[in-house]
């Protein structure tokens, strides 16, 4: 089991007739990723690495029944490529371009939900579920099937949280890149969420860097949401306040979206933050040893106090209850 | 990207938001010849970039054109916070009744441009956020439907009581909204917004930001980029399309993405260097951008030894490699530089780098250690 992707993903690549485009979809194929076709308007009817290229979305979904699609064109046109993906029925659609418009994906993520799709990215490397499928520009021979699931917000710091895995031999489930831009499709709750329910993942390594608080929000569902154990490492320690990191979404703005902040958020969880993308694999050894050390404790002390627990969860969903209706009747007074 | 205030208000006036007649000057004699034709009272104001100039004596009130003049002379070329005054803005002092605060971010957690209004304008709006965060009115509005009149009509109400300037203030929000995506702004602001006297709201001061990834449909804003108030290095880096920040270090760091050339920087520190600088090549590699990238590092004075760090991807190891050789043959460095190339076409990268006989690392630990060391040994 994995995320996202696997053996039934069926992929076409948007712009498979450029520089990366063509190197990625050959990379692709050559991991094992079912690639179908490609599409770039106006080279319909030719081949790339012996796959057919169509000149639309809706031309090549239903000549090869594609459920997934990446996007390599250059960033005025990426917005427009996502929204043909999603219009033609695409579910899931990566876009790995640089560069795309904030203002463009404002517009463009609210269309792909609605047209029930996922997006990851932009400005990502895609993902790949180990020996099954690779999305994107992740290296595939950095990665080793295994039972940790990695989010990123970055690229190439990705490849060396996996790298370093890797070498400790802790393979991997999916490893995703979710991008460095404000404004993306799939956040880290929604992968948080993914792995979470993903019985063959075990593990979780996210990384974070500075800007927004996005980290902060995951650290509040992981402690509500997320059993299994989780690692972090955040990029941007030594970065100055006010200046954008690479990534347009890189930037401490007015004080908030530090590092620190988003250590301390992590840390008060319980999540511990690795000093260096080397430290992840220890730390997420151990965490899962005592992870596992308490789920041994839980079943021997489960069948003595089954009853009294079920009696406390009854209480508790009353409180909530009340609490919620209070909540409404509140909001109803202020509408008035 | 940032622009100055007057070129900010050259975008609100060209939709239509109220603001007070005013002119740019660069030399003392025109900012009082300015004052003359408008034969009224003046504000002389520093244009930087850096925010807090009135705290810093950047804004002056003028009664005369005689005292423009003096103002001017005293303003231009004024170091506020490491930025020196190249220009003023001249303008019609108006009298304040009131001031307020109207802004349009891009938020990330609802990935929605959101209006703020406030009626504690004049002052930072962060200050304000912290402290009395009551006073502040928020509307995350729907990018796909946009902002309509009720909306601003109801954030107006939240400033003034009175109609007309209910009014007037819904249609300045409106035309705002306009302009943020006329631009393509990250951040548009009028801070204060301000009511007169005789009822009239105005914008007396403005700020826009330009998303950087929007510039290229963006060219008369991207014309506005004042190249003096930025760091020639970081000028020279956007043009060959790398992501250059300057830091105080001594460590140059030359690093494929944008998280792990932060991640790079951090290391750095941890292991007792400091890094000259954040640099990302960036995704889809060119030897040329290698050479470039080495340039602009060696350039600073700051630098004691070099570290190059590349995890294969879209960047392929092979390309760098060459830029790298490239870069040492029109250089000829003086700094040691330590290498650390894995990923993408890692053996072909190798191969191309055995001529230059560089220090290598496999880690990424064990090549900023090394780096520290040998700039340690160089100083």
């Amino acid at each position: 089991m994995a995320i996202f992707i696997n053996k039934k993903t069926k992929l076409l690549v948007q712009g498979i007739t450029g520089r990366d485009g063509s190197f990625h979809a050959e990379q692709m194929k050559k991991y094992g990723t079912d690639v179908v076709g490609g599409v770039t308007p106006g080279k319909g009817g030719t081949k790339v690495a012996g796959i057919p290229v169509f000149n639309t979305v809706s031309e090549a979904v239903k000549a090869t029944k594609a459920n997934t699609s990446v996007i390599y064109v250059p960033p005025p046109f990426a917005a427009d490529a996502i929204l043909e993906a999603a219009d033609a029925g695409i579910k899931l659609i990566v876009c790995v371009t640089e560069g795309v418009p904030a203002n463009d994906m404002m517009k463009v993520v609210p269309f792909v939900k609605e047209r029930g799709a996922r997006l990851i990215g932009p400005n990502c490397p895609g993902l790949i579920s180990t020996d099954m499928s690779k999305v994107g520009i992740l290296p595939g021979n950095i990665v080793k099937k295994g039972s940790v699931g990695v989010v990123s917000r970055s690229g190439t710091l990705t490849y060396e949280a996996i790298w370093a895995l890797t070498l400790a031999g802790m393979g991997q489930t999916t490893c995703i890149g979710i991008g460095g831009d404000q404004v993306i499709g799939t956040n880290f709750i929604d992968v948080l969420d993914a792995f979470q329910n993903d019985k063959a993942t075990k593990g979780i390594v996210m990384i974070g860097e500075i800007g927004g608080s996005d980290e902060e929000m995951a650290a509040r569902f992981i402690q509500k949401n997320v059993t299994k154990p989780v690692v972090a490492f955040i990029a941007g320690q030594a970065a100055p306040p006010g200046k954008r990191m690479g990534h347009a979404g890189a930037i401490i703005s007015g004080g908030s979206g530090t590092a620190a902040d988003k250590i301390k958020a992590l840390n008060k969880v319980g999540i511990a933050v690795a000093g260096s993308p080397t430290e992840i694999p220890g730390l997420l050894k151990e965490a899962m040893k005592k992870a596992s050390a308490k789920a041994d404790k839980k079943a021997v002390k489960k069948s003595a106090t089954q009853v009294k627990k079920s009696d406390k969860k009854v209480k508790k969903t009353d409180k909530k209850d009340k609490k919620s209706t209070k909540k409404a009747t509140t909001s109803k007074a202020k509408k008035r | 990207m940032k622009i100055h205030e007057y070129q900010a208000k050259e975008i609100f006036a060209s939709v239509g938001i109220p603001v007070p007649p005013g002119e740019v000057a660069s030399d003392p004699g025109t900012a009082e010849a300015i004052a003359v034709r408008y034969n009224k009272p003046v504000m002389v104001k520093s244009q930087v970039l850096v925010g807090g100039r009135g705290k810093a004596g950047g804004v002056k009130y003028a009664e005369s054109p005689e005292a423009a003049r003096v103002l001017a002379t005293k303003i231009l070329g004024m170091d506020i916070k490491g930025e020196t005054v190249n220009k003023v803005l001249i303008t019609e002092a108006v009298d304040i009744l009131s001031e307020s605060y109207v802004g349009i971010i891009l938020d990330r957690a609802t990935q929605r441009p959101v209006i703020m209004v406030s009626p504690a304008g004049g002052v930072d709006i962060e200050e304000v956020a912290a402290k009395t965060p009551e006073k502040i009115h928020k509307l995350a509005v729907d990018p796909v439907v946009g902002l309509k009149l009720f909306q601003a009509r109801d954030l107006a109400y939240t400033l003034y009581r009175d109609i007309g300037q209910v009014r007037k203030c819904a249609d300045i929000l409106m035309k705002l909204y306009e302009a943020f995506w006329k631009v393509d702004a990250s951040l548009v602001e009028i801070n204060p917004l301000i009511t007169t006297p005789g009822g009239d709201v105005l914008a007396i001061d403005a700020k826009v930001n330009i998303d950087d990834n929007a510039l290229f449909r963006q060219k008369e804003v991207e014309a506005m980029r004042d190249l003096d108030a930025e760091e020639a290095s970081e000028v020279k880096a956007r043009e060959a399309d790398l992501s250059y920040v300057k830091l105080d270090g001594y460590i140059g760091c030359c690093v494929n993405g944008a998280g792990l050339a932060m991640a790079t920087m951090d290391l750095v520190k941890r292991y007792g260097g400091d890094p000259a600088n954040f640099l990302d090549i960036g995704g889809s590699s060119n030897p040329q951008k290698v050479v470039t990238a080495m340039s602009i590092i060696l350039t600073d004075p700051n630098v004691r030894a070099v570290l190059i760090n590349i995890f294969g991807g879209i960047t392929r190891c092979d390309d760098v490699a060459t830029g790298i050789v490239q870069a040492f043959e029109e250089f000829k460095p003086t700094v040691p530089v330590v290498v650390r190339l894995t990923g993408t076409n890692e053996k072909e990268g190798q191969k191309i780098l055995a001529s230059c006989k560089l220090p290598s690392a496999d880690t990424l630990d064990e090549a900023v250690k090394k780096a520290i060391e040998l700039a340690g040994n160089a100083a």
